[in-house]
């Protein structure tokens, strides 16, 4: 991707005045937004930019022309950096997760934040139910056996376990949550469900609590949100109570669960399997896990699809131009 | 009925063994010294053969027992049984239709998203340390996709219902159209590979579907098209499947059946682009219990001159 140009108006006549409206792109160096939004919006880069001016002043130098901005992947916005930009009135977030922005801040400012929507959902979903069916067949592991050439030498590979007639818990019933319940029905599973609130329309049992939801489930599926109440929500505790043969397929946060325990659950034995796409310390991974068999690693890459990018693109300008032209947002993040 | 001579073919299942060999007289061919010489000793006291999906009782074998009655299959796919000869001689066939379709379409679609979204390629990624040092790359997104099935059978139908419900519009390819069936039907394989984004062989194993996905096959599913082979491993012609792969003329393949197991062509070890895995379709504690019940189940039920659970001739 080339790199983004910067705010200079081409000179010409008054006809090819540039009516593209202004938007900073927030992002720590090793991100890049992955598409091209500039025939739609000017696009103001620091760390783009061809000058060698410390980030600090750059923004303050253009602060006042900067009413909307995009932060790219986890770059966090946090109030030094609204401090900064006294015009923000609009965030505008490139993933579904907004554990990274401090949305008391925006909301203390009259900053509206808008998030991916639901552009991730069948993405992420396709990828819980690949990990799901990942640990419980044991694909990843036996494309390992075969690959090292054990086969010829060990004809009986280990049996893996059946889906069908398991009972899933699924953590969050959001967007990608129902997506996953929804697959996850026709492979024979029985849904259940804990979320903030129980969702009347939901033809699912609810279960008010993590823990009740663990004792009466095989698989945990973890797909809520990242907030203070929901961090380490699967603990020792819940993992106790999924028990021996239970399940863990975590594609929220890393934060999400007590990964301590869950490495100490997983190597003494006292928990099933698990298939992770994100963990506490991204990209640091418990390197015990490397030897076990029953888990499945992945780069927190459930969102990685270029259909996924082109839908994130479009929610992404859809939320800008409703901005600019003064028009209700399309998925604005909901304030506690 | 522990006088009966049953003939077990090749180590399968160590409960299946034991049930076995509590209820009748067990011979494991395996642990023979000489095949020639036990068969002379020990075959006519031998009226029941238990095969499975790498072996079965062919024509040599059936004509070496004289007293031979049924054979019971711990398997659904019975290619590697002589079904002619067994009609002629009127040996019961026993098969273990139902008790697994749900784990191999399972599979299927595990498979599936295992190449469409590199799952085995990145936890390699992972377990090797390579995530420190940069991200992995885009893949492929799977709800949509057009799937297309060779055998819309009890397997094949559970892979379709399956699919539908990562809103996958569904094709198929069989010896006839199915009337009360809403899927797109192809009358060949090729205009099939060719309007299809995945392909899944889940027909039977016989005479006019042996390498039933060949080379125009393999040309018309493309470059950006995926194999499924949870069939058989001779549904492929399997050097055509290796050269299209390693040349990049298709797109990924997962696997979980070969022409001679359990050899797999080296070539295929280093694509990322493909998922090998060694013949698990059933592979699950609970569906080989089941299977194991139902081949007991059969014979007993024989012995007893009650009638078959699952049979097939």
């Amino acid at each position: 991707m080339s790199a983004i140009e910067n705010v200079n108006i081409p000179s010409g006549n008054e006809e090819e005045a540039d009516r593209r409206p202004l938007v900073l792109v927030h992002r720590l160096p090793r991100f890049a937004l992955p598409f091209d939004m500039r025939t739609t919006f000017r696009l103001l880069d620091p760390i783009a930019s061809a000058a060698d001016e410390p980030h600090q002043d750059f923004l303050s130098r253009h602060a006042p022309s900067i009413r909307a901005l995009i932060t790219v992947g986890p770059t966090p916005v946090n109030a030094d950096l609204l401090d900064l930009l006294p015009s923000l009135r609009l965030v505008v977030g490139s993933s579904a997760g907004v554990d990274h922005i401090d949305l008391n801040e925006c909301r203390r400012r009259g900053i509206a934040v808008t998030n991916a929507g639901s552009a991730f959902s069948e993405d992420v979903a396709d990828y819980a139910v690949a990990l799901l069916l990942d640990v419980f067949r044991r694909i990843s592991a036996a494309d390992r056996f075969v690959r090292s050439g054990s086969w010829p030498r060990k004809p009986e590979y280990p049996l893996g376990f059946k889906l069908g007639g398991k009972r899933v818990g699924i953590v969050g019933l959001g967007s990608i949550g129902s997506e996953v319940a929804k697959r996850l029905v026709a492979f024979g599973c029985r849904i259940a469900y804990n979320s903030r609130n129980k969702k009347p329309s939901a033809p699912y049992t609810y279960h008010a609590n993590v823990c009740d939801l663990a004792v009466n489930s095989d698989v945990i599926v973890v797909c809520c949100a990242l907030t203070k109440e929901t961090h380490h929500i699967i603990n020792k505790d819940v993992m106790t109570a999924l028990g021996k043969g239970g399940v863990i397929i975590n594609v929220g946060r890393g934060a999400l669960v007590d990964e301590k325990e869950l490495v100490q659950y997983l190597t003494r034995g006292e928990i099933g399997g698990a298939g992770l796409d994100v963990f506490e310390k991204e990209p640091d991974v418990p390197k015990e896990l490397f030897t076990l068999d029953n888990v499945v690693l992945s780069p927190h890459r459930a969102v990685l699809t270029p259909e996924s990018f082109e839908a994130v693109r479009e929610v992404m300008t859809a939320n800008l131009n409703a901005f600019f032209s003064d028009k209700p947002l399309l998925s604005p993040v909901q304030y506690e | 009925m522990e006088s009966i001579g049953v003939l077990m073919l090749c180590p399968m299942s160590a409960y299946l063994e034991q049930e076995l060999q509590s209820r009748f007289n067990l011979f494991k061919l395996w642990t023979v010294p000489q095949k020639p010489q036990f068969l002379k000793e020990h075959a006519s006291s031998i009226r029941a053969v238990v095969g499975n999906a790498a072996a079965g009782a062919d024509a040599e074998l059936i004509s070496a027992l004289p007293k031979l009655e049924i054979v019971s299959s711990y398997s659904v796919g019975v290619d590697k049984i002589d079904l002619d000869k067994c009609r002629e001689k009127g040996i019961r066939v026993t098969y273990t239709p139902d008790v697994l379709t749900e784990d191999v379409a399972d599979l299927a679609i595990g498979l599936i998203l295992a190449v469409l979204r590199r799952l085995c390629a990145s936890d390699r990624y992972v377990r090797s340390g390579a995530w420190k040092k940069g991200d992995f790359r885009l893949t492929t997104k799977f709800t949509g996709k057009t799937v297309g099935i060779i055998g819309l059978g009890r397997i094949g139908m559970a892979v379709a219902k399956r699919a539908e419900a990562f809103n996958c519009p569904i094709s198929y390819y069989s010896r006839r159209a199915k009337p009360d069936i809403q899927y797109t039907y192809y009358p060949s394989v090729v205009e099939l590979a060719s309007n299809c984004d995945i392909l899944v062989v889940a027909c039977p194993l016989n005479e006019e579907t042996w390498h039933i996905i060949n080379r125009g096959v393999i040309d018309a599913l493309g470059p950006k098209g995926v194999l499924i082979n949870i069939g058989r491993g001779p549904h492929v012609d399997e050097p055509e499947l290796v050269s299209a792969l390693v040349e990049g003329r298709l797109g990924g393949a997962g696997l979980d059946v070969y022409e001679k197991e359990p050899e797999i062509p080296e070539e295929l070890f280093g694509l990322e682009n493909v998922v090998l895995l060694p013949h698990v379709g059933s592979g699950t504690v609970e569906t080989r219990t089941a299977m194991a019940d139902l081949v007991i189940g059969n014979l007993e039920a024989h012995f007893l001159n009650k009638p078959l659970l699952t049979p097939l001739v």
